[in-house]
């Protein structure tokens, strides 16, 4: 298990390396940093005085010692100055991932316990009538993306019916506020995890244990939750684990879609204001995100399934 | 202002569907007559989510093909007077009414959202095709060596996939990435594998047959070339085939973010048939790696990239639309759902009706496409 852990983690590092690097790369193209010397003087300026402005704030040095200078002082934890806030990236990041954080746990505390219950009843008795429609419900869901879902929902519930806001505002968590930007992501990603769900239950319901377990004389209820469920549960573990980095493109969409100024909000404004040193933080927690989740998918799976343990 | 009722706006709006409807019908008349003698494709016709699926699909395919006659206005022609009126609203000039009402520019909306599905099923098949050779070329390798190869490419496939896709076109898709040589590059890159791809089918197949071999590389190295001056440098000297170089940068990134999907898959495939008995078989027989890899693993794998193909698409339009959606890459008078659905968004509040059309047309060509998948699923497992 330990060298698992370590071989994953070197990896991991390594991953994180590569793509940190191609950012910086991207965002440091030659396009990007002649609009930045416009956007940061006046609109006007001279090709020279553009040369001449980029070179004195460092940015005509070689891309790798620049990427090392970065990477260092990130490590250090100091992410650099938002040229879009005006202020230090550590003053403008850590607000707005908290607001997004407390999205993104409603949408799991809302979207994890609906799938699994989807997939389950859907799963456990394969071919029936309540899996057929369970089934066509889980593929509309997904086949629906946030951007539809969204605007569908903005026109029912907020401007025909008036249950609802049609913005949500960052940090107030009320009902009217935060239904809808949950309910658009947690419906999306509800019928992906049901589906996986749903095929693992259903692939368990046909093993031996559970025949034996029925000629036993095992109730029904009895069966599915004594003996199916705690096995049928690994497989979407992983799943819902990975949901965490297609969560981080959903934000983005719902954030502005909803105009909740929370991380993804960030992200676009960095990105079309070629605020460079406010995007290559954003790029950092984004790619951490996604390689963290990964790594506890993993290890997660190796532990509650101990088969695979030795293989690896 | 003239306007007609609701139930002359769904009177007319079947109406000018009349090419579709036609052709709908003798297609999937005959294909269930036929069902029986069509393989694959006729046995969706025996579950009810299949032929939703297939009715959805073909409904946009057709769509796209008659949008010319379909569509009652130029998509990018605009009526200042009518802006932002609510459906079935009538042009004074022609007397044509608007039946999904007009946009806030004053453009007709039924017109875009018909010729806008144009974009979308041409890109995104397309681009699905492009990333599903890119994905065989390399997965299959992968697979079957193991070892160094599979490490190194997995590790560059995991990597593109730890990208947020959203990040991805926004660091990819942007004027300034459009300035340099990068799409160029990667597109070059990839419309490479295609020709690899088919240029290893042949001489693996056909070496031992000097002329049909050599009519078929000709064959290959002359419409590969053609297509990739066309696509890539935009320079075809027929000019018939080219790509705007937005369109091109859009293309790259698409191709870029969903090929080590396509690899992954490949590979887990390949890893799999690669025990199987026939493969040993073939490697008794002496025959070449690439042979076992072309010839006896990719078609048995066959079933389930057809469906992962189905879902892919689908999955490509959604991310076209997000492009859309967020104003990357594309025109602005572009007619296509995404821009549409981000241009009209900002007026829901006063005329709700404004986005349902483009959004609900991206919604229906993506739900036929999953229970195409599903379909073909189901079917497959029978088998």
């Amino acid at each position: 298990m330990t060298a698992f852990l370590a071989r994953r983690l070197v990896v991991m590092a390594l991953t994180m390396l590569a793509l940190t690097f191609v950012v910086f790369t991207l965002v440091n193209l030659e396009p990007n940093l002649k609009k930045l010397a416009l956007q940061q003087n006046n609109n006007r300026m001279e090709a020279e005085a553009v040369e001449r402005w980029l070179e004195r704030e460092g940015y005509r040095r070689p891309l790798v010692v620049r990427y090392g200078e970065w990477l260092i002082n990130s490590v250090q934890g100091e992410f650099g100055h938002s040229t879009r806030f005006r202020k230090p990236v550590n003053d403008v990041l850590p607000e707005r991932l908290g607001y997004t954080g407390v999205l993104a746990f409603w949408v799991m505390v809302t979207m994890v316990p609906g799938a699994l219950i989807v997939g389950v009843l859907a799963g456990m008795r394969e071919g029936s009538r309540t899996d057929r429609s369970l089934s066509v419900f889980s593929i509309a869901t997904t086949a629906t993306p946030e951007y539809v879902s969204g605007i569908l929902f903005t026109v029912i519930f907020a401007t025909w019916l008036g249950w609802l806001k049609g913005v949500a505002k960052a940090g107030d968590v009320t009902f009217e506020n935060f239904t809808l930007p949950v309910m658009t992501m947690s419906l999306y990603g509800l019928g992906y995890i049901a589906r996986m769900t749903r095929a693992s239950m259903a692939e368990v319901m046909t093993s031996q244990y559970i025949r034996t377990a029925r000629l036993k004389g095992l109730s029904f209820p009895a069966i599915v939750t004594k003996h199916a469920l705690r096995n049928a549960l690994i497989a979407p573990f992983t799943v819902i684990m990975l949901q965490f980095p297609w969560l981080l493109t959903g934000v983005v969409i719902v954030e502005k879609l909803f105009n909740y100024k929370g991380f993804g909000w960030v992200l676009v404004e960095a990105a079309d204001n070629n605020d460079i040193d406010l995007l290559l933080a954003c790029s950092l927690v984004s790619v951490a995100v996604v390689i963290l989740t990964q790594l506890i998918s993993d290890v997660g799976y190796a532990f509650l399934n101990p088969r695979i343990r030795v293989s690896t | 202002m003239q306007t007609i009722g609701a139930l002359e706006i769904w009177a007319g709006v079947l109406g000018q569907f009349w090419p579709v409807w036609l052709s709908l019908a003798v297609i999937m008349g005959f294909s269930f007559a036929f069902k029986g003698k069509l393989g694959l494709y006729g046995h969706l016709y025996d579950s009810g989510v299949g032929i939703a699926g297939i009715a959805l699909v073909l409904f946009w395919i057709l769509t796209a093909l008659f949008a010319d006659v379909i569509a009652t206005f130029d998509p990018i022609e605009q009526f200042a007077l009518l802006k932002r009126k609510p459906p079935g609203v009538v042009d004074a000039e022609s007397g044509i009414p608007l039946y999904f009402g007009a946009d806030n520019l004053g453009r007709d909306l039924f017109s875009r959202m018909v010729q806008g599905s144009r974009f979308v099923l041409t890109i995104a098949p397309a681009a699905t095709l492009i990333a599903f050779l890119v994905g065989v070329t390399l997965g299959l390798p992968a697979g079957y060596y193991g070892g160094r190869t599979d490490t190194v490419l997995s590790f560059l496939a995991n990597l593109v996939l730890a990208f947020p896709v959203i990040l991805l076109f926004y660091l990819l898709v942007t004027p300034g990435v459009r300035e340099t040589a990068l799409p160029t590059v990667m597109a070059a890159v990839f419309f490479v594998f295609p020709i690899i791809l088919f240029g290893l089918l042949f001489r693996t197949g056909y070496a031992a047959r000097p002329l049909l071999f050599s009519v078929q590389m000709t064959l290959t190295l002359l419409v590969g070339g053609w297509l990739y001056l066309g696509l890539v440098f935009n320079a075809d000297p027929l000019g018939i085939v080219g790509l705007d170089p937005n369109e091109l940068n859009i293309f790259a990134a698409v191709v870029f973010a969903s090929s080590p999907g396509v690899f992954r898959i490949v590979r887990g495939l390949t890893m799999d048939i690669k025990t199987r008995d026939y493969v040993a078989a073939a490697q008794t027989r002496g025959e070449g790696a690439w042979y076992i890899m072309l010839w006896e693993i990719l078609p048995n794998a066959r079933g389930p990239l057809i469906v992962d193909a189905c879902l892919r698409i689908g999955y490509t339009t959604i991310l076209l639309g997000t492009l859309g959606f967020f104003g990357l890459g594309l025109a602005p008078e572009s007619p296509d759902w995404g821009s549409m659905i981000n241009q009209t968004r900002g007026f829901i509040r006063i005329v709700p009706t404004i986005v349902l059309p483009q959004t609900l047309a991206l919604a229906t060509l993506v739900l036929g496409l999953n229970l195409l998948a599903d379909g073909l699923r189901e079917q497959s497992l029978k088998d």
